[in-house]
C-alpha cells in the first residue's frame, strides 16, 4: 500500500465521518434575510408603541393597551414565520445544489436539538404574555434562541455556537438594562444575525 | 514503498466497509437509506457489504418498520468499534514507519 493510498484512505474516513455527523447546507443568506425581517418587524412595533402614546422614552414597558398588544403579537409572529420559511427554503435550495438529502439523519438531529430549548422558550414567553410581564419577552426569546443554537451547533458549523454565547450575552444584558431590550433585541435578532449571515456566506463561498 | 497488509483488518480491505465502519463509530446509529445516499452506492452493494460486517460482529442490525415501509438501522457494535481503531492505529504505525 502506498503512502499516497493511506492519505486518501484516512481522508475518505475523516471527510465521512463530518459529513455523516454535520449539516452543513445552512444558508448565510438566510441569517441576513432573518436580521433584515427582525429590524423591519421591531421598527414597526415601535411605530405603532409610538403613534399610541406620543413619548418615546420607555414605553415598550408600558404597553398595555390589549389592541397594540394583539398587533405587537402579530408582527412577532410573521417575523418568526418568515424567518423560518425563507431558512427552509433557503437551506433546501442549497442542499440540492450540493446534491445532498436536506431531511437526512443529522438534519432532523439538529432541528430535535434546537426545538427543545426554543420551544421551552416559546412555552415560557407564552406563560409571561398570560401573567403580563412583558418586560422580560425579549430578553428571554434572546436567551432561549442562544441556548438553542448552542444545542444545535454540534451539528453543523461550529460558528453557530459563538452566535449563540453572542445572543445570550445580549440577551442577559437586555434583562440588566429593561429600559433598552427593544434596542438590545435588534441588536441580537437584527444585527448580529446580518453579522453573522455574511460572515457564513462568504467563509463559506456558498 | 509497499508495505505488507498483515495487520489490517481484512474487513476493511474494502473500501465501502471502512466507510460504512467511519459513519457507524462517528454516529449512534444510521439507517439503510441514508447509508446509501452518503456513501453513493447503489442497494445490492452496500447490502452485501453490510452482511459482510454483520457476518464479523462489527455491526448490529435493527430492522423496524416506519408503516409498511421497512426501516433498517444500523449500529457498530463494541467489536466493530475496537476493529476500527486498531484498523486506524495500524494506518498511522505504517505513515510513522514510512516517515522514518
Amino acid at each position: 500500500m502506498q503512502e499516497k493510498d493511506i492519505y486518501n484512505e484516512l481522508s475518505s474516513i475523516r471527510n465521512l465521518m463530518e459529513r455523516s455527523t454535520k449539516f452543513i447546507s445552512l444558508s448565510g443568506l438566510s441569517g441576513v434575510l432573518a436580521g433584515i425581517y427582525a429590524l423591519i418587524g421591531a421598527f414597526i412595533g415601535y411605530k405603532l408603541v409610538d403613534s399610541d402614546f406620543g413619548e418615546l422614552d420607555y414605553k415598550d414597558q408600558y404597553v398595555t393597551e390589549p389592541r397594540v398588544l394583539l398587533e405587537l403579537f402579530l408582527i412577532a409572529v410573521t417575523v418568526l414565520l418568515l424567518s423560518l420559511l425563507t431558512c427552509i427554503f433557503l437551506t433546501i435550495r442549497q442542499a440540492r445544489k450540493r446534491g445532498e438529502n436536506f431531511w437526512n439523519p443529522v438534519s432532523q438531529r439538529l432541528v430535535v436539538n434546537m426545538s427543545i430549548p426554543l420551544f421551552t422558550g416559546g412555552l415560557f414567553m407564552l406563560i409571561l404574555l398570560f401573567q403580563g410581564s412583558y418586560g422580560i419577552i425579549a430578553p428571554a426569546s434572546l436567551i432561549f434562541y442562544g441556548l438553542s443554537l448552542i444545542a444545535g451547533s454540534q451539528f453543523t458549523f461550529s460558528d453557530v455556537k459563538w452566535l449563540g454565547y453572542c445572543q445570550i450575552i445580549i440577551g442577559l444584558a437586555a434583562m440588566l438594562f429593561p429600559a433598552y431590550s427593544i434596542l438590545f433585541w435588534m441588536m441580537g435578532f437584527g444585527l448580529l444575525h446580518i453579522i453573522y449571515g455574511s460572515v457564513m456566506h462568504f467563509k463559506y463561498k456558498q | 514503498m509497499n508495505v505488507s497488509l498483515e495487520e489490517f483488518d481484512k474487513a476493511f480491505e474494502n473500501r465501502i466497509r471502512l466507510q460504512i465502519m467511519s459513519v457507524l463509530v462517528a454516529n449512534d446509529r444510521y439507517d439503510f437509506n441514508s447509508l446509501k445516499e452518503l456513501l453513493n452506492v447503489t442497494d445490492g452493494n452496500l447490502a452485501s457489504h453490510l452482511k459482510a460486517l454483520e457476518k464479523e460482529d462489527y455491526i448490529s442490525v435493527n430492522k423496524t418498520f416506519l408503516g409498511r415501509k421497512p426501516n433498517t438501522q444500523y449500529a457498530a457494535s463494541d467489536n466493530g468499534r475496537h476493529a476500527f481503531k486498531k484498523h486506524l492505529q495500524a494506518l498511522e504505525n505504517l505513515i510513522k514507519q514510512q516517515r522514518k
